[in-house]
Order: structure tokens, then sequence, then C-alpha cells
């Protein structure tokens, strides 16, 4: 099953990928990272498609995709 | 399972130290990807600006050498013609290479350098906290133009790619944005045709992309995102403006 991984204390909380996400499963976490930001987080993995767009409009290279 | 994205060997696994939702992180994760797919990290010289980017040394994992203000196409002269079978490449902001740098660029171009230069334009000064570039648009509001930019008294917004497509030793000149997926995947293919006119020997390579500065710009970085498309793109539109062989 497709699936996203968050380096999550990279994330700046910009929401792009959330914004960008076509199946909308991003959100950003209610607890903040070591750089003072709420992170990028997905709550429902069983839908991600692996399209991994969220990837490529993160600034940060946060997100890595596996299929 | 099998990883289908993850950050590019030239990447420097670091934090950066740009703005959330500054689009200078999506440009360079671009280039990097370009290096490594075209195998030539060992024998890239990036040349940093002066602008937010002048830090792009710490990110990507090639040589690196910094330049003076708006002087970085003058530096990749000197390095490319003392190391032709290196790669070199600017990577510049407008306040840089469209203000300050204006005679260096030109003159680089028409020499036709065989050099590459990624140039980033985001209508404003970064750095220095939001003031009007050479590169603002009519109407836009930025820390020295608190009224918008007055036409009369500021001149036009440059149009630097069609300015420099115009001369001889351009061999390829392109504007993209990354303002979306699409356009994004469009970037990366213009940067990598950009730096294969280098290696072939064809002449001088640029790309000019639109980019965000959603702290400058009082935007959320969604928001700048659709800004690129509603106001920069119809002032600075997309495209080929010179591929190798012909001129557009």
């Amino acid at each position: 099953m497709p699936k996203v991984e968050f380096n999550v204390d990279r994330c700046k909380g910009c929401e792009l990928c959330a914004v960008f996400c076509p199946q909308k499963i991003i959100k950003l976490s209610e607890g903040i990272n070591k750089l003072g930001y709420h992170p990028a987080t997905v709550k429902e993995m069983e839908k991600c498609t692996g399209c991994a767009i969220c990837a490529r409009v993160c600034p940060d290279c946060v997100i890595k995709v596996y299929k | 399972m099998k990883v289908v994205f993850e950050r590019p060997r030239a990447l420097s696994d670091v934090t950066t130290h740009y703005c959330p939702g500054c689009t200078h992180g999506i440009i360079h994760r671009l280039v990097a990807e370009v290096i490594d797919e075209l195998g030539i990290l060992e024998r890239t010289i990036g040349v940093a600006p002066v602008g937010c980017a002048v830090l792009a040394y710490n990110y990507l994992e090639c040589d690196w050498q910094q330049a003076a203000h708006g002087r970085a196409p003058a530096v990749a002269t000197g390095i490319k013609r003392a190391l032709p079978d290196r790669v070199v490449f600017t990577y510049q902001g407008d306040g840089d290479l469209a203000s300050i740098g204006t005679a260096e660029i030109v003159h680089a171009a028409n020499r036709g350098e065989r050099i590459t230069v990624i140039y980033v334009n985001n209508a404003i000064y970064g750095m220095t906290g939001g003031q009007m570039a050479p590169t603002t648009l009519e109407g836009q509001v930025t820390a020295t133009s608190p009224r918008g930019r007055d036409i009369k008294q500021a001149g036009h917004p440059m149009r630097m790619a069609e300015m420099l497509a115009t001369l001889p030793g351009v061999s390829y000149l392109a504007r993209v944005a990354v303002n979306k997926p699409a356009n994004i995947m469009k970037a990366k293919k213009a940067i990598k045709q950009a730096f294969m006119v280098q290696i072939d020997d064809l002449g001088f390579g640029m790309v000019e992309i639109l980019s965000t500065c959603p702290t400058n710009w009082g935007l959320q970085p969604a928001k700048a995102m659709e800004w690129v498309d509603e106001k920069m793109i119809p002032y600075y539109p997309l495209g080929e403006f010179k591929v190798p062989g012909e001129v557009k």
C-alpha cells in the first residue's frame, strides 16, 4: 500500500502539501516540532495513492514517498 | 514497496533558512535532481548570489563560489574559462540579476558564455525586507512602493527573458513557474535543458523561474502560489523563448 513519510522536524508547516494533495488527507498536527511549527501529517494513510505531488511541492524536502 | 520519491543526492540533508512556503526550496531540489540525473555532481560548480539564496552553498552538494552582488555571471565566466570541463551555473534572484547585476548578465549572455543561469524572479527584494525590485509589478505594494509601483516614477517591470533572448550568444532561454505540480515538472525539464546546452557546448543557457515570497508579499504560501497565476504569469508569460538552433 502506498504511503508517505514525513521528516517531521524539517517541516515548516507551510501547508502546500495539504493544499495540493488530491486526496486531501494531509493536515497540520496539533503538536509542534523542533523548529516550532505544526508539522504536516497524514491520518488516513490508507487513502494515499503514492502520487508524490505533496513531495514535489514541498519546499523543504520533508516527504519520502513509497509505492 | 519501493521508494518513488526521496531527497536527491545532490541536495544537502539540512534545514534551510528559507521562510515557510518559500519556493527557493523547490527550485534547489529541481537543480539537485537535474544534477543527479545528469551525473555531474562531482564536476559542477555553483556561483551563489547576494540575496536570500546567498547560502545556497550550504544546500547543494556541489562546489560553490559566492560572488559579489550581481557579479555571479562574471565569476562564472572566469571559472568556466579556467576549468572548461566543469559544469558551471549561477543561482540568482531578481534583485541580483535584474538590478545590480544587469550589466554582467547581459554581457555574459551576449558573449555566449558556456554557463547556466538559474534566475529566480519573485518580483521583490526578499532578503532586505521586501523593497521594490526592477521586476515588481505595476501597482504592487512593497516596502518602498507603499501606494503600489508607479510606472511613471519607477518604470516598467523588466522582462529579462525576452530581453536576453534577442542576443545571439544565448542558446536556451525559458521562463517557467513553480507554483503548481504541473509547472514544477515543466520547470525541471527547462533546467535540464539549460544544463544540457552547456554540456553540449552550444552556448549560454538560462531559465527564469517565477517564484514566491509569501513573507514579503504578505500572503499565505498557498495564496502566494495563486498570486503567481493571477498576477505574475499574465505579465511574465511562460514558455521557451529560445531553443538551440532557432530564434523564436
